[in-house]
C-alpha cells in the first residue's frame, strides 16, 4: 500500500469506485476518532460550525437520512431537510432546477438520495457544492458500505482476507454495488448468493464468486451480509412466493451454523423478518445489526468533515 | 442550370466506377460521364481535383418530428440536417403526432418536404393504426399516397398474427415491413444494455435476447409468407447471425445498422450522458465486433442514421426519465468513414455502397447511381480534412459525438442538379474544395 492519504481528493462523495483504498482507510480510520464524540455526556464538536447541509432526499429514507442529519449536528452543522414529496417537484420542476435553486441558497454540502442511478453525478458536476451519495438507485450507497467496512473491521480487526459472503437481492441492490468495490479494494474475498433470477449480468467481473445455494454461501464465511428482498420491485417473476424464498434463502440458526464460529451477521436495513432472515438470528449473538446503525453516524461524520476539507492529524 | 462536375475521384459502386472523372448534370439528371466533357452553355463548372463525389446518401431511418413534435425537429431542419450530412434522400419514419397511418398526414408529409425540404422525404407508413399494434393501418392507400415502407418503429409488431399479415399484404404492394425487434417482456424498463456496465451502474438492462428472440420470429414469418423484411437497425450478433442465416437461405430480408452502434460501446455509458442512451442501446464489445463482421461479409445493406432529435430539456433530466434517441445525419458519414474506412474494415467504395446505393435497392428508390439518367442527386467528399462537430443544422443537439473531430467531410450536396448544401467554412491552405467558375 502507498503512504496513508491525509485527505479525499474530490470534493464529492459520489461512489466507493473512484476512492483508492488509502482514501477508504482514511475515512474509518477518521471515523473511530469520530465514534468516541458519540459516547461523551455533550456529542458535539465545532468542526462544521457555520457550514449549511442540505439533506436532499428525493425518494423515502429514515435510517440513513436520520443518521446523516445526526452526524451533521454533532459536528455542529445547519442542516436542512428536503424531500421530493410536499415540493417543486411535485409541481413539475425539473431535478436540476430544483438543484440549482437550493445550491441559490449557499449550501456547503448536498447529501443526495434519489431513486435514479447517476443523479449524484449530475448534482456534482452542475454545482460548486460538495456532493455526498446518500444511494442513487441500484447504483452506489457509499456510506453504507463505509459503516459495513468499519463495523468489520471493529469486530474481526482487519478487511484484508476476510470472507465476506452477502446473499439475497443482488440485482436491485446498491449497497451490494458499494460494498463489492470497497471490500475488493481492501482484498476482502467476497461470494454473493442468491437466486440466478436476483443475480445482475456478468457480476463476476466485479471480482467475486457467485453461488446459487445459501449452504454454499455460509461455508467458510466470517461475515453474512443479509440482504431485503425487494418483493414489490420484481413483481411474481423473480421468484414465486416469500415463503418458498425463505426456505431457500432465509437465514435461519440452523443454516448459520454452516459459517465460521465467530461468523458475524449483517444487514443494512430494513429487514424483513422472517423473509430474508429468521428474527432468531436478527436478534440472535452473532448480529452485529445495530452496531451497524451506530457506526453509521461516526462513519458519516468522518466524510463530512473530510469533504469540509477537515484533514486526519498527522 | 446544369452542373458540370470537373475532375472529381468519382466512385459508384453501382457501376463499379473508382476513378477521377467528369461529370455532367443537366437538367437534374446525370447526362454524360467522361474525361474532358465539354461545357454546355449556362453550366455551372466545379474542378473538384482531389474530392471525391460519390451518390448522394440515402438514409432509411430518420425521425423528422413533424406534424406534432417542431420543437423537436422539422421536416424543414431534418433536411438541413440531412444535406449537410450528405444525404439527398431520407426515409421519415410513421411515429409521428398524429402517426403517419393515413393518407392525410403522407401527403401533408410531401408537400412540407416540397416547400420548405432541402432533400427529397420518403414517408413511410405505419404498419397498424395508431401504432397500436392491433389492426392493420390503410397499407394500400399509404403506398399510393407515397409511402416506401410500413413501420411501426420505436416500437416492435408484438402481435405476431399482425407481422404475418402486414408481410403478407405489404408483398402485394411491393414494399418492405421495417421491423424494430424488441420483445416488450424482456425489455421491460431497461434503459441501456443488460450486461456488466448495466451491473455496475445499476441501471436496468435491456438484453440482446429482447432483440434477438423477435428478429429470429420476424426470419420465420418472412420464410413463411415470402414478404420482405426489413430489421431496422441492428444491434446485436444475434440478429446479424439471424440476418446472414436467412439470406443464406434466400428468405427476403435485408438490414441496416446505425453508426453508434458500430462507434460506441455500452462502457461509455459510464458517464451517465443522456446522450448515450437510445434503442436499441450502445451494446457491448462483442456485439459491436459482431455489427462490424455483418458489414465486412456483406450481411449488412445499408448505414442508416435512427436520427431522433429530442428537445435539450428533454434530455437535461435523470438517464432514467430521458428520452431514448440520439441525432446522426450530420455525423454519419464521417463516423463511418473513421470507424469502417479509416480502421481498415472496408473500402471506401463498400462504405458508399451501404450508405448511397445499397439503401436505393432495399427499398427501391432513385438514386444510389450516377449511371446516365439517373437523379442528379450527389455528394461531395473531402476526406483528409477533420470536422469537429461543435455545431448542429438540427434543431436538436443530442448527439454522443459532440465536440468531437473525425476526418472525412461533407464538402457539398447535390439535390437534382441543385447545390442544397455547400461547406460553409473554408479551408485556407485546402486546395481541395470547390472552386466556381461559371461559362
Amino acid at each position: 500500500m502507498r503512504s496513508p492519504a491525509t485527505a479525499l481528493r474530490s470534493k464529492d462523495l459520489l461512489g466507493i469506485e473512484p476512492l483508492t483504498p488509502e482514501e477508504i482507510q482514511l475515512i474509518l480510520d477518521t471515523a473511530e476518532g469520530f465514534k468516541e464524540v458519540s459516547e461523551r455526556p455533550i456529542k458535539k464538536v465545532p468542526a462544521l460550525r457555520g457550514q449549511l447541509v442540505i439533506n436532499l432526499f428525493m425518494e423515502a429514507s429514515t435510517r440513513t437520512r436520520v443518521s446523516f442529519e445526526i452526524a451533521e449536528k454533532r459536528l455542529s452543522a445547519d442542516t436542512l431537510n428536503f424531500s421530493a414529496s410536499g415540493s417543486a417537484v411535485e409541481k413539475g420542476e425539473t431535478f436540476l432546477d430544483t438543484a440549482a435553486n437550493l445550491m441559490a441558497m449557499r449550501p456547503d454540502m448536498i447529501v443526495i438520495r434519489h431513486k435514479h442511478a447517476g443523479s449524484p453525478k449530475m448534482l456534482a458536476d452542475a454545482l460548486p457544492a460538495s456532493i455526498i451519495n446518500a444511494g442513487d438507485g441500484a447504483h452506489e450507497h457509499p456510506t453504507q458500505a463505509l459503516l459495513d467496512a468499519f463495523t468489520i473491521r471493529e469486530r474481526l480487526g482487519r478487511l484484508a482476507g476476510v470472507n465476506v459472503s452477502i446473499i439475497g437481492d443482488i440485482a436491485h441492490s446498491r449497497v451490494v454495488r458499494s460494498n463489492i468495490h470497497l471490500l475488493t479494494k481492501m482484498n476482502a474475498n467476497v461470494t454473493l448468493g442468491g437466486p440466478p433470477t436476483l443475480m445482475p449480468a456478468e457480476v463476476e467481473k466485479m471480482g467475486v464468486r457467485v453461488v446459487h445455494s445459501l449452504d454454499e454461501a455460509l461455508e467458510g464465511a466470517d461475515v453474512v451480509m443479509m440482504l431485503r428482498v425487494q418483493f414489490e420491485r420484481q413483481g411474481k417473476l423473480s421468484f414465486p412466493s416469500l415463503r418458498e424464498y425463505y426456505n431457500t434463502f432465509g437465514l435461519t440458526p440452523e443454516r448459520l451454523k454452516r459459517a465460521g464460529d465467530n461468523v458475524v451477521v449483517m444487514h443494512p436495513g430494513p429487514m424483513n423478518r422472517g423473509v430474508e432472515i429468521a428474527s432468531d438470528v436478527a436478534d440472535g449473538p452473532y448480529s452485529v445489526i445495530l452496531e451497524q446503525v451506530t457506526n453509521g453516524v461516526a462513519v458519516r461524520m468522518a466524510v463530512l468533515y473530510l469533504l469540509a476539507g477537515g484533514h486526519m492529524e498527522g | 442550370m446544369n452542373l458540370l462536375l470537373r475532375n472529381g475521384r468519382v466512385i459508384d459502386p453501382s457501376q463499379g466506377i473508382d476513378e477521377p472523372m467528369d461529370l455532367l448534370i443537366e437538367e437534374g439528371l446525370v447526362t454524360r460521364a467522361g474525361s474532358n466533357l465539354r461545357a454546355p452553355a449556362s453550366t455551372e463548372t466545379l474542378d473538384l481535383s482531389g474530392a471525391v463525389v460519390a451518390p448522394g446518401f440515402i438514409d432509411l431511418h430518420v425521425h423528422l418530428r413533424e406534424p406534432g413534435q417542431e420543437h423537436k425537429e422539422t421536416i424543414e431542419s431534418g433536411t438541413r440536417a440531412a444535406v449537410r450530412g450528405g444525404f439527398t434522400a431520407v426515409c421519415a419514419m410513421a411515429n409521428t403526432v398524429p402517426p403517419n397511418d393515413e393518407r392525410a398526414v403522407t401527403e401533408m408529409i410531401l408537400a412540407e418536404a416540397q416547400r420548405n425540404g432541402h432533400c427529397r422525404v420518403y414517408p413511410i407508413g405505419a404498419v397498424s393504426k395508431g401504432l397500436k399494434g392491433e389492426e392493420m393501418a390503410e397499407l394500400a392507400d399509404l403506398r399510393s399516397a407515397g409511402c416506401v415502407a410500413a413501420s411501426d418503429d420505436g416500437k416492435a409488431v408484438v402481435n405476431s398474427q399482425l407481422m404475418r399479415r402486414a408481410l403478407e399484404y405489404t408483398k402485394m404492394l411491393g414494399i418492405p415491413v421495417i421491423a424494430h425487434e424488441e420483445d416488450p417482456f424482456l425489455a421491460q424498463d431497461g434503459v441501456m444494455h443488460e450486461g456488466y456496465y448495466s451491473t455496475l451502474l445499476g441501471m436496468r438492462g435491456l438484453p440482446a435476447s429482447a432483440e434477438e428472440t423477435m428478429a429470429a420470429r420476424d426470419v420465420i414469418l418472412a420464410e413463411a409468407t415470402g414478404g420482405h423484411l426489413h430489421i431496422a437497425h441492428v444491434s446485436t450478433r444475434g440478429a446479424v447471425d439471424a440476418v446472414r442465416r436467412a439470406r443464406q437461405k434466400k428468405i427476403r430480408v435485408t438490414c441496416e445498422v446505425a453508426p453508434h452502434h458500430f462507434a460506441l460501446t455500452d462502457e461509455a455509458v459510464q458517464s451517465f450522458s443522456t446522450n448515450l442512451k437510445m434503442k436499441p442501446p450502445l451494446r457491448s464489445e462483442d456485439h459491436r465486433l459482431a455489427v462490424l463482421e455483418g458489414i465486412a461479409d456483406g450481411t449488412v445493406d445499408a448505414i442508416a442514421t435512427d436520427h431522433a432529435p429530442h428537445h435539450f430539456d428533454e434530455k437535461n433530466v435523470e438517464f432514467d426519465l430521458a428520452p431514448f434517441g440520439i441525432i446522426g445525419l450530420e455525423t454519419a458519414f464521417a463516423i463511418s468513414y473513421q470507424m469502417l474506412v479509416k480502421a481498415g474494415h472496408i473500402e471506401l467504395s463498400r462504405l458508399i455502397d451501404l450508405l448511397s446505393c445499397g439503401p436505393a435497392r432495399v427499398f427501391n428508390l432513385p438514386g444510389g447511381s450516377l449511371a446516365k439518367g439517373s437523379p442528379g442527386d450527389l455528394v461531395i467528399l473531402d476526406l483528409d480534412s477533420e470536422q469537429k462537430f461543435d455545431r448542429f443544422e438540427s434543431k436538436a443537439t443530442n448527439s454522443p459525438f459532440t465536440n468531437l473531430s473525425f476526418a472525412g467531410k461533407v464538402l457539398a450536396t447535390v439535390v437534382g442538379g441543385d447545390f442544397r448544401y455547400r461547406s460553409e467554412e473554408p479551408d485556407p491552405a485546402s486546395t481541395k474544395r470547390p472552386r466556381r467558375k461559371t461559362k
